[in-house]
């Protein structure tokens, strides 16, 4: 019965990893940029509900309403300057840019809040869960997180395939410079796209601060996990990332199961065996109409 | 000449170190089908792709008499300036009518629009939902032609889209011009079949090594003086 639990909580972590992977894949397919600063952009989402949220630990799901939002301005201003003008120059540009922003943004917290360690807490919701078996516990929490991960993966796909939005993001990923001369206002789209991108980015920065502790350099590992989650599962499928998310969390939680300390390394050595034998990953796909 | 539809002057691009155009100038009157001609890196792609706003020229660029010169492309479309590029370009994930509708993102309203594709080109009919990379070239080229033409251009520049095509195909597209060409529409063709080019054109512009070597009407001048011209041999400095 432990390891059907190893393999349940692996899986709602899972969903989780493929919240986080959503935008560092979007911002990859469609603009070709390997956003360095993705994992602290949660961790600083997480800070920001931190900053704004009355008493602290009280209840984050108002953080809900205004984080995504403002993450989503913030993703869309900075297209339209830093970030656009770095492509401009070049991928090179592009990823000092985004180490840059890394580094600006855990300094900035470390010199804001301390390297002092945070978490959400969500009264009662953090601890009750279900427990169907000896041995097996449903935090609801998580699965809210995951049926929130799976959401958010499923109204990413509609929005890209279903609307003329989505089809003009695709276009640009294929060719940006057909899609200019067809008529896509190729700078406002692209930072549609990094809007969608750092609103799933902050969305996954507060589902981890109820998951477990965050100081200012958190960022880092979330990078890490996110970048496996969307190398596992697949280039420019989101299906694919959902995917990989959960065999990450798989790897995880059965072998911090195996060992306490084996967890994360089980992950990274999944990782690398979907590299040698899959180096497309488990679901590569373009984005389909 | 009426006043020219679009019109270009001093037309200047540079490649880093190579300059691909040195101060080309051209004008386009309503309603007709101009062709440029040209050897192999002559210049006529960059001229297209300047025009439609992909390379930053030095002179000038004016849609009727509106300056155009510093616009991004999709103004360009807005405007009614629209591209067929070389070697077609569709996006290969997108579904055919995807590609076609996406020309209508930013292209003026008009006659065109998908259903009209449609009844031009009824292969497309049943096969609207297809990813565009299982197509033939001949069928990619006409769902290319289908996606400019839903923008409703008042100016059309077609940058040979009979490469690498079956010649009854060429024929075929080449056919449909006529159509295009309802409402104003005015065609900028480029294609390395010079013969091709001039049979369809009224007016053309031979292009060398970024320079017009010469210009005017097909029925002007012998086809030892356009050869000259395309090849630059001697015979363009006494022409
Ligand atoms: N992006 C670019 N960077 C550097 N050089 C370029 C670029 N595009 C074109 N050139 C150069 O500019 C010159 C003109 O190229 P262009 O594509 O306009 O020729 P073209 O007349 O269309 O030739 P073709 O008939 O082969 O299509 C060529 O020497 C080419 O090598
Ligand atoms: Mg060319």
């Amino acid at each position: 019965m432990i390891w059907v639990n190893a393999v349940i909580q692996g899986l709602l972590l899972g969903g989780l990893f493929a919240l986080f992977a959503c935008g560092l894949s979007l911002l990859f397919g469609v603009l070709g940029i390997i956003n360095l600063a993705h994992g602290d952009l949660a961790v600083l989402g997480a800070y920001v509900a931190v900053a704004l949220l009355p008493s602290v630990h009280t209840n984050v799901l108002w953080a809900l309403l205004f984080v995504p939002p403002l993450f989503a301005v913030f993703g869309y201003v900075s297209q339209r300057t830093v970030m656009g003008r770095s492509m401009r120059s070049g991928p090179l540009t592009t990823l000092l840019v985004t180490f840059g922003l890394s580094v600006v943004i855990q300094n900035a917290l470390l010199e804001g809040f301390s390297a002092d360690s945070h978490s959400f807490t969500l009264g009662a919701l953090t601890t009750r869960s279900l427990h169907p078996a000896s041995d097996i516990s449903l935090s609801w929490l998580r699965m809210g997180i995951l049926v929130v991960a799976v959401l958010v993966l499923v109204v990413v796909q509609l929005f890209l395939s279903r609307t003329g939005i989505g089809r003009q993001i695709r276009a640009l990923a294929d060719d940006d410079e057909a899609a200019a001369i067809t008529g896509v206002n190729t700078r406002h789209v692209a930072a549609i796209a990094a809007a969608v991108a750092f609103a799933t980015v902050a969305l996954a920065g507060l589902a981890f601060g109820t998951y477990a502790q965050f100081s200012p350099t958190s960022g880092s590992n979330l990078l890490i996990f996110a970048f496996e989650a969307v190398i596992i599962g697949g280039l420019g499928s989101l299906w694919g990332t959902l995917a990989g998310g959960c065999v990450l969390g798989l790897a995880q939680t059965i072998g911090a199961q195996i060992d306490p300390t084996f967890g994360v390394l089980a992950g990274h050595l999944v990782f690398l065996a979907v590299l040698a034998v899959r180096p497309n990953g488990l679901m590569p796909a373009t984005v389909e109409a | 000449m009426s006043v020219p539809l679009l019109s270009a002057k001093g037309l200047t691009v540079r490649h880093g170190q190579l300059t691909a155009l040195h101060g080309i100038d051209l004008d386009l009157a309503p309603g007709e089908v101009f062709a440029v001609v040209g050897a192999n890196g002559a210049g006529k792609s960059t001229l297209l792709r300047t025009l439609a706003g992909l390379h930053p020229p030095g002179g000038r660029i004016r849609l009727e008499d509106v300056d155009i010169t510093g616009l991004s492309p999709h103004e360009r479309v807005r405007r009614g300036l629209v591209m067929v590029p070389e070697g077609r370009r569709l996006f290969r994930s997108l579904s055919v009518a995807e590609n076609i509708l996406l020309g209508t993102v930013c292209g003026r309203r008009g006659g065109w629009d998908l259903d009209r594709v449609l009844e031009l080109f009824p292969w497309m009919r049943d096969r609207r939902r297809e990813r565009v990379d299982h197509l033939s070239g001949g069928e990619q080229q006409q769902v290319a032609i289908g996606r400019a033409l839903v923008a409703n251009p008042r100016v059309l520049l077609l940058d040979e889209i009979s490469l690498g095509l079956a010649p009854v195909v060429v024929r075929q597209i080449y056919r449909t011009l006529p159509t295009l060409l309802e409402g104003d529409t005015s065609i900028l063709l480029v294609e390395q079949d010079v013969r091709q080019a001039l049979r369809a054109a009224s007016r053309f512009q031979c292009l060398l090594e970024g320079r017009t070597t010469l210009a005017g009407r097909p029925g002007d001048h012998t086809a030892e003086e356009v050869e000259a011209a395309y090849f630059g041999f001697a015979g363009t400095a006494t022409a």
